[in-house]
């Protein structure tokens, strides 16, 4: 058992920690959220110097070959700033699913182009009524000649206004909602039939919605083997949890922070409010969320690779409820324990209540995973009969 | 990073897990697992068997027959003891008079008392509370009046766990009335068979009795079992509250409730269909087994914090802890109660006191609303979670 981050670990936070403090700073974020993307593209450029957006690939795709917790680190870093850039959506899921899924070619051709920052990404797989079902794929991939023609529509797709590649997922065989019978497709977001509706997202994010029309697919543009895709939507579903819990401990971190300040700097009755015993017990409650969701970020980073694929995915499922819970918990207090003021777009403290409320809702909720976990037996086994 | 155990800490695990299995009595297992009460023999007999295997104090100095083990080895121990289950070294013995004793005691009293604690020769109490100090302990009132080579020590105290089964009892008692109130408090080893002793017994829900209350009419108290200096003595009880708190999370418990519970499940029939198949059930545990889980892996935080700075010391975090676990013990027994339901309901305290083998219904119902009706006090007794919250918003928070 080690808690310790290894030296290189250590002066990856610190350099990431940095660049944030320096760069990234509450009205820093406003000027680029005024950019015609939404997010730098300047600051992306300097992510990719840093090696960042190639954190989690293999050096022989020019990655930086880190693990779980290197982007455990990353995410923690980037909820505590409130970022804006598509890293999620690029680097976890569009790269998510190129390393996960792709060929050794594909893997080949599209991964350096990430991590030098000259391709952006995008995972186009939930549609108007999936919800949370990740086997609930109603798009069309059919057969032509050597290739495929996709047909349907995907929305909210984070970042797919402006990516350059979508992975998008399509049913080749099968009912609506059967795990058997997906593809992932690599389509290039100019390809003729595919139609982009961009907007902003609450928490100053972008997304599209996204139809496509006859799209025609390379064959070499599959992901994997066509039908068997579902096994690595989950994977690609599972690592992006994980960085959304350290995303989500940042913020929290950072609720706690502002809101334990103000409390000390907020005069009523002639004495600050933090002095009020109410106040101090619910941020003392505020601090036990934080620290019980930063255990269990930890634990979604270490269960990642974890070979067994129903203790990964109770696990997983557990660290989602728990971060669900936990953040609508802090989100609410640091609300409420700021009074008006907390409910101004002026204020900071709103805009982290929003982003956690969002990641509350992206690959499934707090009811969706305690229900799978609950269906699949828990994480304790029972005792055995005496 | 890396929260799996290590090959050696697995081996210890291994190695605790195996000697229960062999070396613990069935009947005081049979007796843990049906939640009856176990006689002061029981914890002597294990007591022993534990210090003959070199494991009555682990986490003592080896100087004193312990195994001076790390946080990580004594958190290991202590959760195979709890999940075996089998009783833990107790917390007042070894976990708090001793420790106290090995760092402010003299020489002579180290060697009096270490080892007789070790194997509960001597049994000791904790004489901290009365009646008019609960939560503001400082405030106690039992007085200590110097007599030549005697003090004399005149109070009350309450609450106090094991009394009847204890012979000696540490107290905090009050030698300078005139002092600032955290000034005047002294630390002495009272031998409880001294005439002016009166024990009474304090019934609680259910009807058990395993606290007390402590009449002291001047009785004589050799100023030889004072620990430590005179008007000391709050520094010296203080010293330990921090660092016992990692030890009194004893959420292997909370776990083996969950564990069996489940179990249990599978045997209770809802609408014609096992409780353990019931969609709303398996979400309720769920939930808690899930902040279980956060739990474990935040004590383990904290442990491995403080493997860092070995030796005791007082950590404002083992409060965090205090307030998760405890909730998470009583939620533990409710949901065993929960299980059992009607069953439940049939008080038998002489099935728990084993005055008779039969139980009403199943053996395992027995215990659960007098076992739920004791773990309210988790978030009450050594520093309530209302306390906990103030150190915390105190220490930590900075407010
Ligand atoms: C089963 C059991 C076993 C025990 N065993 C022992 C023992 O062996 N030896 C021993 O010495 N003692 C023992 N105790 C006593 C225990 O330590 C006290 O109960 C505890 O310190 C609380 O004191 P109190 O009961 O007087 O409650 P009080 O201090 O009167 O508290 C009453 C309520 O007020 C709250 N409160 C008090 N002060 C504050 C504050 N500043 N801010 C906010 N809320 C506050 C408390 O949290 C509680 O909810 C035992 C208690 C129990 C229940």
């Amino acid at each position: 058992m080690d808690f310790d981050l290894s030296e290189e670990q250590r002066l990856l936070k610190e350099s990431i920690d940095r660049l944030m403090r320096d760069r990234y700073g509450f009205e820093q974020r406003k000027v680029y959220a005024r950019q015609p993307d939404g997010w730098s593209r300047e600051l992306w450029r300097q992510y990719a110097d840093l090696g960042l957006l190639g954190l989690p690939f293999d050096p022989q795709y020019g990655g930086f070959g880190g693990g779980p917790v290197e982007t455990m680190i990353l995410m923690e870093a980037f909820g505590k700033a409130l970022v804006l850039d598509p890293y999620f959506a690029t680097v976890i899921l569009a790269g998510g699913c190129i390393r996960i899924a792709g060929s050794e070619a594909q893997k080949t051709a599209l991964l350096p182009k990430i991590a030098e920052g000259k391709l952006l990404g995008a995972f186009a797989h939930s549609e108007r009524d999936s919800r949370y079902d990740l086997a609930d794929v109603q798009t069309t991939a059919r057969k032509d000649g050597a290739g495929w023609v996709l047909d349907g529509e995907k929305t909210v797709v984070i970042h797919g206004d402006c990516a350059d590649k979508l992975i998008v997922s399509a049913r080749v065989s099968g009912g609506p909602r059967d795990e058997d019978g997906i593809g992932l497709f690599v389509v290039d977001g100019k390809a003729a039939g595919v139609s982009r509706k961009g907007y902003p997202t609450q928490d100053s994010l972008r997304a599209a919605d996204i139809a496509l029309k006859g799209v025609k697919i390379a064959a070499g543009d599959v992901l994997g083997e066509p039908g068997k895709a579902y096994a690595h939507i989950e994977r690609v579903a599972q690592s992006a949890i994980a960085s959304l819990c350290a995303e989500a401990v940042g913020g929290m971190q950072e609720m706690l922070d502002i809101t334990v300040e103000y409390l000390k700097t907020r005069q009523q009755f002639g004495v600050p409010i933090g002095s009020f015993q109410a106040l101090q017990h619910r941020a003392v409650d505020m601090l036990v969320a934080t620290e019980q969701a930063r255990s269990m970020a930890m634990f979604a980073a270490m269960m990642i690779d974890e070979k067994d694929p129903v203790e990964r995915s109770k696990a997983i499922s557990a660290c989602k409820v728990h971060i669900g819970k936990s953040a609508r918990y802090v989100g609410q207090q640091s609300i409420q324990l700021h009074g008006a003021i907390g409910m101004t777009q002026e204020y900071k403290v709103g805009h982290y209540f929003i982003r956690s409320t969002m990641i509350e809702m992206l690959f499934g909720d707090t009811d969706h995973h305690l229900a799978a976990l609950a269906k699949a037996g828990g994480l304790i086994a029972p005792a055995s009969a005496a | 990073m890396d929260l799996r155990f290590t090959p050696e800490e697995i081996a210890l695990r291994d190695e605790v897990r195996a000697f229960c299995k062999t070396a613990q009595p069935e009947s005081i297992r049979r007796k843990l697992i049906l939640g009856q009460h176990l006689a002061r023999e029981d914890y002597v007999t294990w007591q022993r068997i534990l210090d003959a295997k070199g494991w009555g104090a682990p986490h003592w100095p080896r100087e004193w027959g312990g195994k001076g083990w790390s946080a990580v080895q004594l958190y290991i121990f202590n959760e195979e003891l709890q999940r075996a289950p089998a009783l833990l070294p107790d917390l007042h013995n070894t976990g708090q008079v001793g420790p106290v004793i090995i760092a402010f005691g003299t020489e002579k009293q180290k060697r009096r008392f270490l080892p007789r604690i070790r194997n509960l020769d001597y049994w000791f109490c904790q004489g901290f509370s009365e009646p008019g100090a609960g939560s503001d302990l400082a405030s106690l009132k039992t007085s200590a009046v110097r007599d030549g080579d005697d003090y004399v020590v005149n109070g009350e105290k309450t609450w106090t766990t094991y009394a009847h089964m204890a012979d000696w009892m540490f107290a905090l008692v009050r030698t300078d009335p005139t002092a600032k109130k955290q000034k005047g408090i002294s630390y002495l080893l009272i031998d409880l068979k001294t005439p002016g002793v009166t024990i009474r017994p304090i019934i609680t829900m259910g009807g058990v009795h395993r606290i007390n209350e402590v009449f002291l009419d001047n009785v004589r108290v050799p100023v030889e079992n004072r620990i430590g200096e005179d008007n000391r003595g709050w520094e010296y009880a203080k010293y330990l509250m921090g660092n016992s708190r990692t030890n009194v999370v004893r959420l292997g418990l909370a776990r083996a409730h969950v564990e069996r519970a489940k179990q249990l499940a599978t045997h209770v029939m809802v609408n014609g269909t096992p409780l353990s198949e019931n969609e709303r059930f398996r979400e309720k545990l769920a939930a808690v087994e899930i902040e279980l889980k956060a739990i474990e892996i935040t004590i383990m935080r904290i442990v491995a914090e403080r493997m860092k700075n070995p030796g005791y010391q007082q950590d404002p975090k083992s409060s965090i802890l205090k307030l998760k676990a405890s909730e998470l013990h009583q939620i533990a027994t409710e949901i065993l109660l929960e299980v059992a339901g009607p069953l439940a309901m049939p008080a038998q305290p002489e099935f728990l006191e084993l005055e008779t083998d039969l139980s009403i219904g199943p053996g395992w119902a027995a215990s659960a609303a007098p076992t739920y009706f004791m773990n309210r006090s988790w978030t009450i007794a050594g520093g309530s979670s209302e306390i906990q919250r103030n150190i915390i918003a105190k220490r930590i928070l900075g407010l």
